[in-house]
């Protein structure tokens, strides 16, 4: 193992700093781009876009359809798409099969639709685990199932990345597009949630 | 140091990443080397999947040989690119550790962790 194992957050500051200096100097990546880079991932993309995904599908048969059958290019409709998005496969959860993604190499993750993973997605836990024992790992998360409803696990491959479209909740008939959207939770699209309800629903999402 | 909470005020539960979730970055250091992991990509230094292979192999390092440290994604994600551009002759481990040494050699004052 590279002493690196054993350095503290300091140490891998410094590291990164080394390298990303080293980088300009080479000519290969410009401080700007990387600044232009995270800045997209923590303020452009997120949730919030896979959200509209979902509200959409929930409102319009004819898009949930097309959704189903080539969810990257249903989901460019909507102006979603770019790396880690070239092959997404919309799973339905519907009263009988509920669906849960998963990497177990790394941490693969639809970024256009839900921007970077939360850390439990990343953990050696939950990646190991949820394979195993789905319907344990989801009551641990706050997810209980009926022991009626199976359990699909979806693992990312090289190329496919895994959208769960939840099943829209009961009593949000009157709620139009953007109502229902703010009822879709980051989880409920990972599969280890469900959607909050419409007295639940944080009013800023 | 005010650099580094200004960047988690940036994180922080206003932007829409967060809304709806945790943190993406608890660090600086890692949100520096995700950017700069995707820019060299973007300007075509290596393949995605290439990153991805070297990240799949230090994950499956870390998680067999299981160090004695705590679990920390963007360390294991540093290592990753590090290997790949090793490996790709653009950039070396012994004059990364120069750059680092010289780094840790400024005069007290100079901020390590930029941003």
């Amino acid at each position: 193992m590279s002493e690196h194992d054993h350095a503290t957050p300091d140490r891998h500051a410094l590291r990164a700093e080394a390298l990303e200096s080293l980088l300009r100097d080479k000519g290969l990546v410009q401080p700007e781009m990387i600044d232009a880079v995270v800045r997209h991932y923590e303020q452009d993309i997120g949730p919030m876009n896979g959200a509209k995904v979902v509200a959409r599908a929930w409102t319009d048969p004819a898009y949930k359809q097309r959704l189903l059958q080539d969810g990257t290019a249903a989901i460019a409709e909507l102006g979603f798409g770019g790396p880690q998005g070239e092959h997404i496969v919309v799973v339905e959860n519907t009263a009988a099969v509920h669906n849960v993604v998963v990497c177990t190499l790394c941490s693969c993750y639809p970024w256009p639709v839900l921007g970077l993973p939360p850390s439990w997605y990343k953990s050696p836990a939950y990646r190991s685990r949820v394979v195993r024992e789905p319907r344990a790992v989801l009551a641990e998360m706050g997810l209980t199932l009926p022991a009626e409803v199976e359990i699909r696990v979806w693992d990312s491959s090289s190329e496919v990345r895994y959208l769960v479209l939840p099943q829209r909740p009961a009593g949000t008939e009157s709620l139009g597009e953007a109502e229902l959207a703010a009822c879709v939770t980051r989880d409920s699209m990972i599969g280890v949630g469900q959607p909050a309800t419409t007295e639940r629903r944080d009013p800023d999402a | 140091m005010p650099e580094r909470r200004a960047a988690l005020d940036v994180a922080g539960p206003a932007a829409p990443p967060r809304k709806n979730g945790e943190l993406v970055f608890t660090a600086p250091w890692e949100s520096r080397t995700f950017g700069m992991t995707v820019a060299l990509h973007q300007q075509g230094v290596f393949e995605w999947d290439e990153f991805r292979d070297c990240l799949i192999a230090e994950i499956a390092r870390w998680e067999r040989d299981r160090p004695e440290t705590e679990w920390s994604y963007y360390a294991r994600w540093q290592t990753a690119l590090e290997t790949l551009l090793a490996r790709k002759g653009l950039c070396g481990g012994a004059e990364l550790d120069a750059r680092e040494h010289d780094l840790a050699a400024r005069p007290a004052g100079h901020d390590h962790a930029r941003r």
